[in-house]
């Protein structure tokens, strides 16, 4: 589903990524773990192509295309979701309006028909309640005064509502309470399925207690020094991160 | 003189009635002295009024007896579906029984009428008020209105009255064989806990106009009353406008007032409220957007002269292509206003590296123990937005066009009468794109 190769970026003239390597195949649930600074969110921004980084050197295929030759709303498209880790808000226009210009975008995409506006709001309500939101929330502005943790569950009703082929999780869990995060985790494990890859970006192992990973990666100075299963993660929030540092150790 | 201030002054109606003539006599003292702005003229520095003096809009202003337009097509104009309000229509100044609904029964405690149905009481009570708060010797055009004037509406409401039904009052103009010159005039007096909801309107047939119109409004609020105003600028493409709104509040009165221009040839529009009496509070929001070559241009002046007063003011615009537009808010805090509360803030987008915007909000305090804020920003769409909602698989130009609607949609989506904000909000998604696809989530 993913590859990436030896993957370098730049966030202005700073190099952050310095050589990272990941396949992710179809079905998979990967977390990438790592202290703040360590590159984890640059990976996530790289991918899905947002301004400020650049790509110095290295390749990422996804679905056997070339990624960095496609526009973010076409890799959205292509059925790849990022959840941000500071949604942003954006007054005046509605969480309604937003999704349904989402969905179209995707739907038109793929050649199916616009979705009728009942059908829509059907769908919507539905994964509104499963994202535990009040429907009040589809005709707020888009995360207009939400609070943090809501912020997180609307990044989850989107993905809900546009069910990607493969959805990176900007450190999702932050932030949120434990009932929150429950909420999150439920709604992820919803989607795994054989067709649908996931990458966590988290900080803590506390996550990786509600959603299984089948393989733990640490990132660290914008490298991968170590991967595993499960167990890793477990070994982390044990012995913290300081003996992965190729600086340090 | 200027050509068009001796123009003007022969416009002047000879045979007016007698109890405007004082009025008249004052305007055209006023108006005679003046010297035509320039850009040294501060009030004037970035509107030039060579369209006004160029366009030789001397006609006088006539029904248009023999339109081919239908009056279906007319109402189609200013018809705001769910608002169910007392409409008023005058077609260039004149009035239209045909297209107007006031027959149907006005509410107890209200009178709505033209100055020239007055009765010798409601003439006593219109020369009371006109021209008390709309200021010539601050405003010239407000003394050409003066000058010029031969009719008006005329709208009271008594004490405690409470009008649920809204008065909408539309000035359509059509254009005639020659240009023509167009003084429109209202006055509103709202007796001591009254409350109310009046739309000015102001619209075009077609984008091809040939008028000048002089709108002034006078909103006169007594104390504990409530007023939301509307003044909508829809007039298309070549329509000249100049006038104002000057407001006076008593007492623990309430003001909400919307502004809103679409661009045309020339737009100026003056907002002046005066914080009369203690505890007054006045929410102001405005919306410009002029494109093409079209200039849009605000000054919005509230006078703090009592304590206890308050005023939140926002205003937006998006200016694209090569139009221009002005933005000038200045909050005046007297010396005795103490514990004012006031805020402005002015932000604008420019859609084109041709597009050009003017602002100047100016803060003037004299008192000591207020609390004040002003704001003024000029920006592009902002890239963060634009980034999460194509990351989301919506096209950048869909994106752009959901950002610019989102940015007036902030002021448009909560006005009080929710059927304005429909009415309204079709209008504007169509200014953002040609394309239908495009707008199609937004309105």
């Amino acid at each position: 589903m993913l590859s990436i190769e030896e993957l370098h970026a730049n966030a202005g003239d700073t190099e952050i990524l310095k050589g990272v390597n990941l396949e992710v195949g179809a079905g998979e649930v990967h977390a990438i773990m790592g202290t703040n600074g360590s590159g984890k969110s640059t990976l996530g921004h790289v991918l899905t192509g947002r301004e400020g980084y650049e790509v110095t050197s290295g390749k990422v295929t996804y679905l056997g295309e070339d990624l960095f030759e496609m526009s973010p709303e076409e890799r959205a498209r292509a059925g790849l979701f990022l959840a941000f880790q500071y949604p942003v808000e954006i007054p005046g226009v509605s969480n309604m309006e937003f999704l349904k210009a989402a969905v179209d975008a995707q739907r038109e995409h793929r050649g199916e028909e616009a979705l009728d506006s009942v059908t829509f709001m059907k769908k919507a309500r539905e994964v509104c309640k499963a994202a535990d939101l009040d429907q009040n929330f589809l005709k707020r502005g888009v995360n207009e005064g939400f609070s943090g943790g809501e912020k997180k569950r609307n990044e989850l009703m989107q993905m809900m509502l546009l069910e990607p082929r493969l959805a990176i999780m900007d450190e999702t869990d932050s932030g949120l309470d434990i009932d929150a995060l429950q909420v999150v985790a439920k709604g992820i494990n919803a989607l795994r399925s054989s067709e649908r890859s996931f990458v966590l970006i988290t900080h803590y192992q506390r996550l990786l207690n509600f959603i299984e990973p089948d393989f733990v990666h640490v990132l660290s100075r914008g490298r991968i020094v170590k991967s595993g299963d499960k167990s890793l993660a477990l070994e982390l929030e044990e012995k913290g991160y300081g003996w992965l540092d190729p600086e340090v150790a | 003189m200027s050509d068009f201030i001796e123009e003007a002054l022969r416009l002047s109606p000879q045979n007016a009635p007698a109890w405007l003539q004082d009025l008249h006599e004052k305007g055209r003292q006023s108006w005679k002295t003046r010297t035509f702005p320039t850009r040294k003229t501060e009030a004037w520095k970035y509107t030039n009024l060579r369209s006004l003096e160029r366009g030789a809009y001397l006609g006088e202003p006539r029904f248009p007896e023999d339109h081919e337009v239908s009056e279906s097509t007319l109402r189609g104009q200013f018809e705001i579906a769910g608002l169910n309000a007392t409409v008023l229509v005058f077609v260039n100044g004149h009035y239209s029984s045909a297209l107007s609904s006031r027959e149907t029964s006005l509410p107890e405690g209200v009178e709505l009428l033209r100055f020239s149905e007055a009765s010798d009481r409601q003439t006593g009570q219109i020369k009371a008020h006109l021209g008390s708060v709309a200021n010539r010797e601050q405003h010239m055009f407000a003394a050409l209105n003066d000058t010029w004037l031969t009719d008006g509406v005329f709208l009271h409401v008594a004490k405690n009255t409470r009008v649920d039904r809204p008065f909408q009052i539309v000035w359509l103009t059509m254009p005639q064989s020659e240009a023509f010159s167009l003084s429109q005039r209202m006055l509103m007096v709202m007796d001591e806990g009254s409350e109310a909801s009046v739309v000015e309107h102001f619209v075009s047939d077609t984008a091809e106009q040939n008028n000048f119109t002089n709108g002034v409004t006078e909103l006169v609020l007594g104390a504990n009353t409530r007023l939301n105003h509307y003044r909508l600028h829809l007039e298309q493409e070549n329509a000249l406008h100049i006038g104002g709104v000057h407001a006076s509040l008593g007492r623990d009165s309430v003001l909400n007032s919307f502004h809103l221009a679409m661009g045309s040839t020339l737009k100026r529009v003056d907002v002046v409220v005066n914080h009369h009496g203690e505890g007054a509070e006045c929410e102001l929001n405005g919306v410009y957007l002029p494109r093409h070559q079209q200039h849009v241009d605000y000054h919005t002046c509230i006078e703090h002269a009592v304590p206890h007063c308050t005023t939140s003011e926002v205003f937006r615009g998006i200016i694209g292509d090569r139009a221009r537009a002005v933005f000038n808010g200045r909050i005046h805090i007297h010396p005795n206003a103490q514990k004012t509360l006031a805020e402005l803030s002015n932000r604008n987008l420019l859609t084109s590296d041709k597009a050009e915007v003017d602002t100047k909000p100016e803060l003037e305090i004299y008192a000591d123990d207020v609390q004040c804020a002003h704001g003024a920003t000029v920006a592009q769409l902002d890239e963060e937005s634009m980034f999460y909602l194509c990351s989301r698989g919506i096209s950048r130009t869909e994106a752009e066009v959901m950002l610019s609607f989102g940015f007036i949609n902030e002021l448009v989506e909560h006005l009080e009468h929710e059927s304005i904000s429909n009415y309204l909000r079709p209008m504007l998604a169509d200014l953002f794109a040609q394309d239908q696809r495009l707008v199609r989530h937004i309105a």
